[in-house]
């Protein structure tokens, strides 16, 4: 504190004029913080405005073509018949077998990453490589997931030939299909896709339509046709041609998995795999270590500990995270359209290896059609995707309200 | 008031709970029991042990198959190194002559991802200062729910709302726009990843200890000085991170994109005409028929793996900027 700054201060005093010019950056900063506060207003505001644009302008489009008949009919070339039933049961079955691979995988990843804490340097250091992975993969974009299905699930690169085409297969038995002058179907079984066409013989295994064995007779080819029409049911003539059809259990399985629901799942759970695992670690981590001490104390060994007391404790937070990760899993497009494409499909998924398509899909195949009429269809599937949503967001809320009381 | 009497440690030790010594035939079965249960222990930790490790091998799976075909890619005859990073054309698909070079679709990905990002970092940002700094808690409590939801909503539905809502607006407020343009699209990117910079920011602001701004406060200052001169500036890091991490996002956006931005693939800067993103390729390859191993079938291979290398080291580079530069104020 020299002579010379405090002469500095003093022409501001001596200066009434000069005073006023500075304090008025106040009088100017009170302006700007009003001024600031109402961008903020304004600014967080048009979030909430374009969610209202975004709903109201697709209620306005899509709510003409909502029915009934849109969620229970299958698509269809003409826009006014068709429905989106078979999306919808796609995406039932791939978000399920998805969660059903993802939600054991991830809540075991969290339980060794919260539960059992490394001492040793090494494993220190790897768990933590192990963290920096599972933060990584939830940037990985969800179309990479698509490519990675696409050669480990549905072609299995380096194992097949790579055509997606099955070399192993499982409950499934194929037939010659064959229609004789009497307009009836017989059906003779043969052992895989790729066999040589069947020449009728007489005595040959055969099935009539109802699968029920039938004694194949045949005759020449200039044979008179036989009169008796019990017969004639049965018979067929020796240069007549069958077409190979397949006869798929539900338990059909092949390898390898070709563009089917399972290929697809799968996809989806590596998808929604690190979702899983760190909301499963923030509910974990929110138990108290006073619970899982007391159980030590009581003499549980470590897993009974997880067992009956942390996972309990946990399962709510664990379950509005799996709820919210399977929200994801039923918007998601982008990795199952590398998977099944775009397909037009009449029929729901009957065993895992079927051909499927999803709802947002089945939207997004319509919204890409040039035609306002698909444009309405993709508007009113979106509708029941985001009720879906809704509901489903509603259920972790209820859970995270009802269930998630203080544990200490 | 038995340890008073306790001379010896020895004696603090449990001898049996029972009053009869143990029979030899029971302590055998106990360490039996003793042995299964610690196998059973160690059973279980393998178990967790293993799907943790799939985490590991998913990375490993990603990373293999994508070098793995990329090099198959970089073999066939039609395409070289030189040409894949320095050709300014792509047209795979098209019959004569065929392009691989990967500036268009970079390009394309890099215009919507900044046109994303321009609409996203402010408004973003500015809902995080008031969120963290001016929001009553009324008003949280709708905007926070508000910003969920939108990040909830799946990306189709933006491309939808990009491609029959946002177009439409765009073409009317001025004629030059295309049915099928960059802008909209990026608009509608931009829509998606505010919740993604709202959030990450908003937890980093509300990090900053309330003593910084009451100093402010102390000093004469505004909530505007504390907001924008002390806070901001003290949870940079955060922020940084939550811009790097919606562009990952952004980069990677794949179904908005290839709603409404078109497939032209274009070395272009007009935000009104269509344009092609790596993303935009990979759906246009999955739709026609891949599966034919031709050359743009492992071109799929290559593009993939750009985009993953782009959005990977974008993340890295968020969790490292996070991790260094966090203030840290204990």
């Amino acid at each position: 504190m020299n002579g010379e700054s405090r002469l500095s201060l003093h022409p501001l005093l001596a200066d009434p004029e000069g005073l006023r010019a500075r304090l008025r950056p106040v009088a100017g900063r009170h302006r700007k913080e009003r001024i600031f506060y109402f961008l903020c207003l304004a600014v967080s505001g048009m979030a909430v405005l374009i969610l209202a644009a975004l709903f109201g302008a697709i209620t306005l489009m899509g709510i003409a073509t909502f029915s009934w008949k849109f969620l229970t009919a299958p698509p269809s070339p003409a826009a006014e018949e068709s429905g989106m039933y078979p999306a919808i049961m796609g995406s039932v079955w791939v978000v399920l077998l998805a969660m059903l691979t993802a939600l054991p995988l991830g809540t075991a990843s969290a339980i060794l990453l919260e539960e059992y804490r490394p001492r040793s340097p090494l494993m220190r250091r790897i768990q933590h490589i192990i963290e920096l992975n599972i933060t990584n993969l939830a940037g990985v974009p969800s179309v990479v997931y698509g490519i990675l299905g696409l050669t480990v699930f549905v072609y299995m690169f380096p194992l097949f030939d790579g055509t997606g085409k099955p070399v192993r297969e499982w409950g499934v038995v194929y037939y010659d299909q064959f229609y004789n002058e009497a307009d009836t179907v017989l059906l003779v079984p043969v052992n895989t896709l790729d066999a040589p066409p069947v020449q009728p013989k007489t005595g040959m295994l055969a099935f009539d339509a109802d699968f029920h064995p039938v004694n194949l007779q045949v005759i020449g080819e200039d044979d008179p046709w036989p009169e008796d029409p019990e017969r004639a049911r049965v018979t067929l003539r020796e240069t007549d041609m069958g077409g190979r059809i397949s006869e798929k259990t539900w338990y059909y399985f092949c390898l390898p998995f070709g563009r089917g629901v399972l290929a697809g799942a799968l996809t989806l759970g590596l998808v929604i795999l690190p979702t899983i695992i760190i909301a499963a670690r923030e509910a974990l981590r929110a138990v108290p270590d006073s619970l899982r001490e007391g159980a030590f104390a009581l003499g549980a060994s470590r897993w009974q500990t997880i067992y009956r007391v942390t996972l309990p404790a946990a399962l709510p937070g664990i379950m509005t995270g799996s709820i919210l990760a399977m929200s994801r899993a039923i918007g998601e497009a982008a990795p199952l359209i590398m998977i099944s494409g775009i397909v037009f499909l009449t029929n729901p998924p009957r065993h895992l290896m079927d051909d499927f398509t999803v709802m947002p899909l089945q939207i997004f195949n319509w919204a890409q059609r040039p035609q306002t009429d698909f444009h309405a269809l993709a508007a009113s599937g979106i509708i029941v995707l985001l009720a879906i949503l809704l509901v489903f967001n509603s259920i972790a809320l209820l859970i995270r309200q009802r269930y998630q009381k203080p544990l200490s | 008031m038995i340890a008073l009497c306790v001379t010896d440690m020895n004696e603090l030790k449990p001898k049996t709970t029972l009053d009869m010594p143990l029979s030899p035939e029971s302590r055998v079965r106990g360490r039996a029991v003793r042995r299964f249960r610690r196998g059973i222990e160690w059973l279980i930790l393998a178990l967790l042990g293993s799907s943790t490790g799939i985490t590991l091998l998913v990375t490993a799976a990603i990373i293999m198959v994508l070098g793995v075909e990329t090099v198959l890619f970089f073999r066939q005859e039609e395409v070289s190194v030189g040409e894949f990073f320095f050709s300014l054309q792509w047209n795979p698909l098209l019959g004569g002559e065929k392009h691989f070079g990967i500036w268009p679709l970079l390009t394309g990905t890099l215009m919507i991802s900044v046109i994303g990002l321009a609409v996203a970092v402010p408004m973003g940002l500015i809902t995080a200062i008031y969120l963290s700094e001016y929001a009553h808690p009324k008003i949280r409590a709708v905007l926070k729910p508000a910003l969920e939801l939108l990040a909830g909503i799946p990306t189709v539905v933006y491309g939808f709302f990009a491609l029959a809502f946002i177009t439409p607006l765009l073409k009317w407020f001025h004629e030059g726009f295309n049915s099928y343009n960059a802008l909209s699209a990026g608009i509608a990117v931009g829509i998606l990843i505010i919740p993604i910079v709202s959030s990450i920011a908003e937890d980093a602001m509300r990090a900053v200890p309330n003593a910084l701004r009451e100093g402010v406060y102390g000093l004469g200052g505004t909530r505007f000085d504390a907001a924008v001169k002390v806070v901001f500036p003290a949870a940079l890091s955060g922020i940084v991170a939550a811009v790097l991490l919606a562009m990952a996002r952004a980069v990677g956006e794949t179904m908005v994109v290839a709603l409404a931005s078109g497939s032209t693939p274009r070395l272009a800067y007009d935000p009104r005409l269509e344009t092609q993103t790596m993303t935009g390729f990979m759906v246009q390859m999955a739709m026609g028929d891949v599966s034919n191993f031709g050359v743009e079938y492992y071109s799929l291979y290559a593009v993939a793996a750009t985009l993953f290398v782009m959005t990977f080291s974008l993340t890295l580079l968020g969790a490292w900027v996070r991790r260094r530069y966090q203030e840290k104020y204990e």
